[in-house]
C-alpha cells in the first residue's frame, strides 16, 4: 500500500515545486518594481510612494538574494499560507475552499456519468465485435474525440438549451445547471474509455472461462455479471488514471465556458487579471486534484486486481 | 492532452495505407490546400470591416457570408486554417527535434544523461499540460509565445520517451552489433538502422501532437487567454459569433466544423486502423 502511494506523494511534491517556482518567477518577471507595485496596491497612489515601497521592500525581504526569497515562498506554500488575492483582497485559501466544492461536484458528476456511459457502450460493443453496436460506438468515439471540449459544450448548449429548451445554458445553483457541463466532460471521457472497455470485454469473450461458463448453461446476464465485469473492469479503471489529465484540463475549459464558479474558472480569470497569488493557488489545487484522482485510481486497481504487478 | 493511446508495439506487419488512413490523408491534403492557397487566392483582408454586409448570409458578395463586423467568412476561415495548421506544425517540430535527439542520446549513451532527462520529464509531467500553458500565459496573456513554449514543453516528452524506448530495443539487436564491428560510425548506424525503424512511430506521434496543439490553441483562444480578436483564430471566431447564433447559426458552425475536420483528419491519418 505504502509503495503504491509513494510515487503519488512524490508527484504531489513536484506539483508544488513546479507551480511555486513558476509563480515566483512570474512575480519577478512582471514589469515594474515588485515592492512599488505592492505599495501602490496597499496605499494607493501617494506622494510618499517611494518611501512606502522601501518599507515594503524591507518588510517582505525583497532585497534579499533571490534563492532565499524562493525558499521562503516555497515554505509559505508548505504552511498553506497562499497570501491574498490582488483583485478581491480576500485570503486565497478562503476563496479556494468555496470554489473547490463546485469543482468537486462537477468532476464527480462527470466521473459518475462517464462510468455509466463508457463501459455500458463498451460492453454492448465488445460482446459482439463487428456488430452494429460496435460500429456505431466506433463512429461516435471518433467523432467525439475530434471535437474540442469547448465545441462539444457549445453544441450541447445549442441543442439542449436553445433548440429544445430543456436545460439552462449556464449558471450555478441547482442540479439542472450541473447537467450540461458534466455531460460535456463525461462524453469526452466516454469516447475514449468506451473503446478501452470494448477491447477488454472482447478479450474476455475470447477466454476459455467465458466459453465454459456459457457451455455449462449459465444465462448470459449471469455470465456477464460474474465473469466479464470484474475482469474487463481492470483496464478500464487503469485507463481512468490517464484520463485524469483530460478531466482536469476539461474542468478548466468547461467551467469557463459554462460560467461555473469553480477553480478552473477562477484560474482562467486570474490569468487574465494577472492575479499571481490566485494563479498559484488555483493551479496548485488543480494539480493536486490530478494527483489525488490518479492515486485513487491506483488504489481502486489494486483492490480490483490484488495480484502483484510484474514491473 | 495525452498522446498515451499510441502503442509502442507495432501491430503485425500490415498494409500501411488502410481505407481510414487514406481518408484522413485526403482530408488533410484538402485542408492543407485550403490553408496554403486560400489566403493567397482569396483577395480579401480578413480584418477589413464592412458594416453594410454585417452578418451577410452565404452567397452574394461574400461566398460564405460575413461576420458581425462584415468581415468575409471565407477569408477569415482560410487565414484561421493557416494559423492553426502553421502553429501546430511549428509546435510539433519544435517538440520533436529535441525530443528525438535527446531520446537517441539517452538510448545510446545511457548513464547520467539518461537519468537527468528522465527526472526532467517526470517533473514536467507532474502537472497536466494545460495548467503549465495557463501559468506561462500569465506572463504575457494573448500572445503566441507562451502558448507555443508551453505546448512544446509538454509535447517533447512523448517524443523523447517513445524514441528512447524504441531506439534502445533496436540498439540491442545483433545486426547493430554487426554493423558496429564492421566499423560503421555512430551517426551512420543511427541514420540508417535506427531512424527508419522509429519513423512510423514518430509520424503517429506527430499527428497526435498536432491534433493536441490545434485543440489547445483554439480552446485557449475561445476562453480568451489565447490569441485575441481580431486575429482570425478559429476558436476565437466561434465565441465572437456565438451571440449572433439566432440570426446566423451557420456562421457559428463553420469554424467549429473546420476545427473538427482538422482534428478528424489528423486522428485518422495517425492510426493505421480506426479504433
Amino acid at each position: 500500500m505504502g509503495q503504491l502511494l509513494l510515487p503519488r506523494l512524490l508527484q504531489a511534491g513536484l506539483v508544488v515545486l513546479v507551480v511555486g517556482v513558476l509563480c515566483f518567477v512570474l512575480v519577478r518577471a512582471l514589469p515594474g518594481d515588485a515592492a512599488m507595485r505592492i505599495a501602490a496596491g496597499r496605499y494607493g497612489p501617494d506622494a510618499n510612494i517611494t518611501e512606502a515601497a522601501e518599507n515594503v521592500r524591507r518588510e517582505l525581504g525583497l532585497d534579499r538574494p533571490l534563492l532565499v526569497q524562493l525558499a521562503d515562498s516555497l515554505g509559505q506554500i508548505a504552511r498553506f499560507d497562499l497570501g491574498r488575492s490582488v483583485v478581491t483582497g480576500m485570503p486565497i485559501t478562503k476563496e479556494l475552499r468555496i470554489q473547490l466544492g463546485a469543482t468537486l461536484w462537477l468532476a464527480g458528476s462527470a466521473l459518475v456519468l462517464t462510468i455509466l456511459i463508457g463501459p455500458i457502450v463498451g460492453l454492448a460493443a465488445g460482446l459482439r465485435t463487428g456488430g452494429w453496436a460496435d460500429r456505431a460506438s466506433l463512429g461516435g468515439a471518433v467523432v467525439l474525440r475530434s471535437l474540442p471540449p469547448f465545441v462539444l459544450g457549445l453544441l450541447l448548449i445549442l441543442l439542449f438549451a436553445m433548440v429544445l429548451g430543456w436545460l439552462p445554458p449556464a449558471g450555478y445553483g441547482e442540479w439542472r445547471d450541473l447537467v450540461l457541463p458534466a455531460l460535456t466532460l463525461a462524453l469526452g471521457l466516454a469516447a475514449m474509455s468506451s473503446r478501452v472497455a470494448r477491447d477488454s470485454v472482447a478479450s474476455v469473450v475470447r477466454t476459455p472461462y467465458f466459453t465454459f461458463a456459457r457451455l455449462k448453461g449459465l444465462p448470459d446476464a449471469v455470465v456477464v455479471r460474474r465473469h466479464v465485469l470484474r475482469n474487463a473492469a481492470i483496464p478500464v479503471i487503469a485507463y481512468l488514471a490517464l484520463q485524469a489529465i483530460y478531466l482536469v484540463e476539461g474542468v478548466v475549459v468547461v467551467e469557463t465556458l459554462f460560467g461555473f464558479p469553480g477553480i478552473g474558472h477562477a484560474l482562467v480569470h486570474a490569468v487574465i487579471a494577472r492575479d499571481v497569488p490566485m494563479v498559484q493557488g488555483t493551479a496548485l489545487v488543480m494539480g493536486l486534484l490530478f494527483v489525488v484522482i490518479t492515486a485513487a485510481v491506483d488504489l481502486l486497481c489494486h483492490w480490483l486486481d490484488p495480484r502483484p504487478k510484474r514491473t | 492532452m495525452t498522446l498515451s493511446d499510441v502503442t509502442l508495439i507495432p501491430a503485425a506487419r500490415q498494409r500501411w495505407l488502410t481505407p481510414s488512413r487514406a481518408f484522413g490523408l485526403c482530408l488533410l491534403a484538402l485542408l492543407a490546400l485550403f490553408a496554403l492557397l486560400g489566403p493567397i487566392l482569396i483577395d480579401d483582408d480578413p480584418t477589413a470591416q464592412n458594416f453594410a454586409a454585417s452578418l451577410a448570409p452565404p452567397g452574394g458578395d461574400y461566398l460564405l457570408g460575413a461576420d458581425h463586423y462584415g468581415r468575409g467568412m471565407l477569408a477569415r476561415l482560410a487565414h484561421g486554417a493557416r494559423l492553426s495548421f502553421g502553429m501546430a506544425l511549428l509546435t510539433v517540430v519544435t517538440a520533436a527535434v529535441p525530443g528525438v535527439i535527446l531520446g537517441l542520446l539517452a538510448a545510446w549513451r545511457g548513464g547520467f544523461l539518461d537519468r537527468v532527462l528522465e527526472l526532467v520529464a517526470t517533473v514536467m509531467l507532474a502537472l497536466p499540460g494545460l495548467l503549465l500553458v495557463l501559468i506561462l500565459l500569465a506572463f504575457a496573456p494573448g500572445t503566441f509565445g507562451p502558448l507555443y513554449l508551453g505546448l512544446a514543453l509538454t509535447l517533447w516528452i512523448e517524443f523523447y520517451r517513445v524514441t528512447r524506448a524504441a531506439a534502445s530495443t533496436v540498439l540491442k539487436q545483433p545486426h547493430i552489433e554487426a554493423a558496429r564491428l564492421l566499423g560503421f560510425g555512430s551517426a551512420y548506424i543511427l541514420r540508417s538502422y535506427v531512424l527508419p525503424e522509429i519513423r512510423p512511430l514518430l509520424m503517429t506521434l506527430g499527428a497526435f501532437g498536432m491534433a493536441t496543439a490545434i485543440i489547445a490553441i483554439s480552446t485557449l483562444s475561445a476562453i480568451s487567454v489565447g490569441l485575441q480578436p481580431p486575429t482570425p483564430e478559429l476558436g476565437a471566431m466561434i465565441v465572437e459569433l456565438l451571440p449572433y447564433y439566432a440570426e446566423a447559426p451557420f456562421h457559428v458552425l463553420m469554424p467549429a466544423v473546420l476545427i473538427f475536420l482538422l482534428v478528424l483528419g489528423l486522428q485518422l491519418a495517425a492510426r493505421s486502423e480506426m479504433r
